[in-house]
């Protein structure tokens, strides 16, 4: 018994008056959307990803593209999506992969959060005229100063934990080489280190073309511990220790042996063509006390000259774990938020284990803060940030910074088309491909990284300035600057924030 | 906005509230009529050791049975009476000003080195989260704020502060924008030794509060001056930082001139703001702290309130407006004008 | 020319003191290191590099020789928790047990435990390019050992124990490598995607130097070892989980 095929996702058409074959859609196209017969271009629509590659090519703007042709009889629980992949399952019997983050249509807590500004009783302070202070220091801080005092002479006493100093408190977070080509690393390298900033390596280990950078970089180890030694560890500016992803919450990952390619097996430190499995957990850690050795492991390691950072998706208790974490030697939270990105991650666990970042970034900065500590440790908030607002808004729900992931893949070329797992990426991002790779120019693709930064950056810098804020220090948990917009009383309360108009 | 005048007789000679009163109605333009304050230091001589707890009752019964419940649990009450007030016509009166003389137990506060500050702040708080119709507004030694709702010569007369000598005096001169009309909203703030005055806004104030809640405040007054009571006696009492660094840590210098410090100076302040981030104050202020070792004024960061110094032999004056100095002392020998966020420090010569 | 060690009575020591005294021997030249009253001191050896024998004389605490890239340590005493852990390269000779995890995510050098081993043993251990890991165990181990084992070998001789292993879980998800253990194991006992295979005579002669190795190390006769009397245990694929996945 045949299940027939399923509709076109997407259809494809060109306008035949304005092309003029002149092949860039079928050069350009990976998926094989396009060929030339007998003098015309021919379209398989059923091929399309809508990464667009062929519409940004194309001179004449000839192309033309439709989500969803065909229709279904519409059902308000009977989506198209949830038919076709019980179709999809019932003939494979398999578990559904799917690229991205969480696609599922949640109400975005971002956009029902809003900014203040100042009005008479206080001034906007203008940043082209006046010092904005955006540097940001992540690390262990301590809980008071200690000090000698020598006939009123007063003697620092203190000695600070390594930190790391950030120009401005936006971070490119983890994606591996092997996920992403060397040429989008190097892009996303070469971007912050012009910016003052730092990247992650991923868990993939660091390709020697980024060494140039590597004091830019966090250097990621997760629970397959590929291509982690100490060289690696001597590397990085910091380390940071995989626990969790937002897209996949408690679960492990693994890249596809046909992604390890030779410079990919070089990096990891594994054999060509071998799975890169990466376990659940890690299986040197199985209770907090254990996660503070491998904290401790890796400063001992290197010599307690580097923070170490522990990442975790944002789950139900994301609050007191970190608050766990907090108290373990650790520098830095990474907290994940259930919209964060990946390449490939089960469906059922992208769009439905987590919670989203704003919550779990509020509800961390409160616990902490109730037991007096949240100084002491830096909050880095990651998944689904797009831009300098949702940046501001996390920094007032009590980040000190925030990784960007899949905003800075879009920098790059990126069209959220989420077919990152068949390692085709047109954009030369997602793939392995020397020929796709090679699309990228690192150098104008960390130009437009950079410029990504430096826009929200400014963007951040007269936000702050509205609000009378001329040290971020002073917006971070600052949530008498944030009013919610339409949300229930339940979630104010957790993200410690007022109505509007309240 | 508001207006604020302070001043310290170094050699502790005590002067009487007349004069501040005077400099402070000078400076009515600046008030809206809603509120006005006074703290004295030095006032109360015959209770050298105990705290004077001053509290706004809303009635005599079960507020006050409660805190008198609270304070005999926590110590003894040496002495307790109302404040003498006298009608006003332009000044409603809506609570009545009572003072404790306080003296705190000291072996049942545990896990602190300084248990009698401790037990009454701890008091102060519990009171002020918890009981209705009590508001402690005053809570250090031989020291006593008196403030309330109206302008700042009839809050004077209300509590005929000529009749109160002390050789440090903070004036405040309302224009609320938060909380018109509320006795606890007017200036100045204190907790145990530290008394506040402060014209402006600080935008920080969400991260602030935060801070201090963190460390065991509770800010109740519904207002932002509070926490840099609360600042100056977490980073002052407790951490045990001298005035000049408490105001280096609220009102820090810019990263770019921190970096182009000499190293040892360099490295204590990026200590200081890194230990300190929270505590920083943002947005337009002027602020004048005082305890009974002297007082402290500073501005913020880039100057957006005013704040004028002036000096004659042991005398101190901090004021928004040089008007109010000449006013009080009219033989002024010196006046100038602050730099941004730096400290102006008047401590006792003892 | 002889050269006495560098001895260090670490009673009492914590772990970052001792292990900068290591460091700092290590560059300066030293190559002999004793410690003596090793009692819970974690990370020992941890990160270090280098040509330097260290004789630790106790039970030193968890991480033993962790990231360790080409020290040599041999330890009198017991080991705690994940010894070898992501170690690079370099040789523990443990005389006598180790606890859970031990050889962690080892990517290349040797790991001899004379006694017994915990839980997990030899749990997602890699080779790559020239390094190969071995792992080898005198007496038994317990569950899950050599669970996502990616290459390398691991070795039990289950001396004293009938049989060399008696717990569940060997080579769950392993996709790399190989487990050799003493006898005929119960294919019961295989975790998923491990297949047991046939020791041969060529096996035998590819391990024979590792087994006498070991035996020298320990000062046990190898000749009752050098028989085809044991189970190999590898991957069913290099790819457990491909075909678990369907796409979007």
């Amino acid at each position: 018994m045949s299940l027939g095929s399923v509709p076109l996702k997407y259809r494809i058409s060109i306008d035949r008056d304005q092309c003029m074959k002149c092949m860039r859609c079928v050069d350009n196209c990976s998926y094989g959307v396009y060929r030339l017969e007998n003098d015309r271009i021919l379209i398989d629509s059923r091929k399309c990803t809508a990464c667009h590659r062929c519409i940004s090519m194309c001179p004449r703007d000839a192309i033309m593209l439709q989500e969803k042709p065909v229709d279904y009889r519409s059902h308000p629980l009977w989506t198209v999506e949830a038919r076709e992949d019980i179709i999809n399952q019932a003939r494979t019997g398999k578990i559904i992969l799917a690229g991205m983050g969480n696609a599922i249509d949640y109400p975005i807590i971002f956009d029902r959060l809003v900014l203040d500004a100042c009005q008479v009783t206080n001034p906007s302070i203008d940043p082209l005229r006046e010092p904005m202070e955006l540097r940001t220091y992540l690390g262990k801080k301590p809980a008071k100063m200690e000090f000698t005092k020598n006939n009123g002479d007063v003697e620092l006493k203190t000695k600070l934990s390594p930190n790391l100093k950030l120009d401005t408190p936006i971070m490119i977070g983890h994606m591996s080489y092997g996920a992403i080509s060397l040429n989008a690393q190097l892009s996303l390298a070469k971007a912050v280190a012009k910016t003052g900033t730092f990247m992650g390596t991923g868990e993939g280990g660091m390709h020697e073309a980024i060494y140039p950078y590597q004091d830019h970089t966090i250097v990621q180890i997760a629970s397959g511990r590929f291509g982690v030694d100490i060289n690696y560890l001597e590397r990085g500016a910091a380390i940071e220790i995989k626990i969790g992803q937002g897209a996949k919450p408690g679960i492990g990952g693994h890249l596809p042996g046909e992604k390890v390619c030779s410079d990919v097996s070089c990096t990891r430190m594994i054999p060509m063509g071998s799975d890169a499995i990466s376990p659940a957990p890690h299986h040197d850690i199985y209770s907090i006390e254990d996660l503070a050795q491998l904290v401790r492991s890796l400063k001992e390691a290197t010599n307690w000259e580097k923070p170490v950072f522990v990442k975790i998706a944002a789950v139900h208790n994301v609050a007191a774990i970190a608050a766990g974490i907090a108290r373990s030697s650790a520098d830095a939270v990474v907290i994940d938020g259930f919209r964060g990105g990946t390449g490939a991650a089960p469906k059922v666990f992208r769009d439905n284990v987590g919670i989203p970042i704003e919550a779990a970034v509020a509800a961390v900065d409160q616990k902490l803060n109730d037991q007096g500590i949240r100084n002491q440790v830096s909050v880095i908030a990651s998944g689904g940030i797009r831009n300098s607002a949702d940046l501001a808004k996390s920094i007032a729900l009590g980040a000190d910074a925030v990784y960007i992931g899949t905003a800075a893949l879009i920098a790059l070329g990126c069209r959220v088309c989420g077919n990152c797992y068949r390692g085709m990426c047109p954009w030369g991002i997602a793939t392995q491909k020397p020929e796709l790779v090679q699309r990228i120019d690192p150098e104008l693709g960390s130009q437009h990284v950079a410029n990504l930064i430096h826009a929200w950056t400014l963007e951040l810098s007269e936000l702050m300035g509205a609000a009378g804020l001329n040290s971020i220090e002073s917006l971070r948990g600052n949530r008498e600057r944030l009013r919610g917009y339409m949300l229930d009383e339940g979630l104010l309360n957790v993200l410690k924030v007022g109505s509007v108009g309240a | 906005m508001c207006g604020i005048i302070g001043v310290i007789d170094r050699t502790m000679s005590r002067m009487d509230g007349s004069s501040i009163k005077r400099a402070l109605s000078l400076m009515d333009e600046r008030g809206s009529g809603e509120g006005a304050g006074y703290v004295a230091y030095g006032i109360y001589p015959d209770y050298p050791d105990c705290y004077a707890i001053h509290v706004f009752f809303d009635n005599l019964l079960e507020p006050k049975s409660t805190v008198d419940r609270i304070l005999q649990t926590w110590g003894r009450i040496a002495h307790q009476e109302e404040i003498p007030t006298y009608d006003q016509p332009g000044l409603k009166k809506e609570h009545i000003p009572w003072r404790y003389f306080f003296k705190p137990y000291t072996d049942l506060m545990v896990g602190t080195t300084s248990p009698a500050d401790d037990t009454v702040k701890h008091i102060v708080m519990a009171i002020n989260s918890t009981v209705e119709g009590a508001l402690v507004f005053s809570s250090g030694i031989n020291l006593g704020v008196f403030k309330a709702a109206g302008w700042p010569e009839d809050v004077a007369n209300f509590y005929r502060i000529e009749d109160y000598k002390g050789y440090i005096w903070l004036a405040h001169n309302r224009y609320p924008t938060n909380t018109p009309g509320w006795w606890g909203g007017a200036h100045p703030f204190n907790l145990l030794d530290w008394a506040v005055v402060h014209n402006g806004e600080i935008t920080s104030y969400g991260t602030n509060r935060r801070y201090v809640e963190s460390n065991g405040y509770k800010c109740t007054m519904s207002t932002d001056t509070e926490v840099v009571a609360y600042l100056f006696d977490l980073l002052g009492r407790r951490h045990g930082l001298p005035s000049e660094i408490v105001v280096g840590a609220l009102a820090p210098p810019f990263w770019d001139e921190i970096d182009e410090m000499p190293q040892k100076q360099e490295e204590f302040m990026r200590v200081l703001r890194l230990t300190y981030g929270p505590a920083l104050m943002n947005g337009p202020f002027a602020i004048v702290v005082a305890t009974k070792d002297g007082i402290v004024g500073f501005t913020d960061r880039i100057k957006l309130r005013p704040l004028v110094v002036g000096e004659k032999g042991p005398l101190l004056y901090i004021s928004s407006e040089e008007a109010a100095i000449r006013v009080m002392d009219p033989d002024i020998e010196s006046i100038y004008m602050p730099r941004a966020g730096e400290p102006v420090v008047g401590r006792v010569m003892v | 020319m002889q050269v006495d060690p560098l001895v260090i009575d670490v009673k009492g020591m914590h772990y970052t003191p001792l292990n900068r005294m290591i460091r700092e021997a290590v560059a300066s030249g030293v190559r002999d290191i004793v410690l003596n009253n090793v009692l819970g001191q974690r990370f020992i050896g941890n990160g270090l590099r280098g040509n330097v024998k260290i004789t630790i004389n106790g039970v030193p605490g968890g991480d033993l020789g962790m990231f360790m890239s080409g020290p040599e340590c041999e330890i009198f005493g017991d080991a705690e928790h994940a010894p070898g852990n992501t170690m690079d390269n370099g040789y523990l000779f443990i005389h006598g047990s180790a606890g859970d995890a031990v050889a962690h995510s080892m990517r290349g050098g040797k790991v001899f435990v004379k006694g017994n081993i915990g839980y997990r043993g030899g749990i997602h251990m890699k080779e790559y390019d020239g390094k190969y890991p071995i792992l080898a165990v005198g007496g038994t181990t317990h569950a899950f050992l050599g669970e996502y084992m990616a290459g390398g070998l691991i070795l039990v001789l289950g001396i004293g124990q009938e049989p060399a292993v008696r717990d569940r879980g060997i080579g769950s998800g392993i996709h790399g490598g190989e487990i050799v253990i003493r006898g005929d194991i119960n294919e019961k006992l295989l975790g998923v995607g491990a297949k047991k295979v046939e020791f041969t005579e060529e096996d035998l002669e590819r391990l024979t130097p590792v087994i006498e190795e070991f035996c020298e190390r320990f000062g046990i006769d190898p000749a009752p070892f050098l028989d085809t009397n044991y189970s190999r245990i590898i991957p069913a694929s290099s790819r457990p989980f491909a075909g678990k996945y369907t796409w979007e």
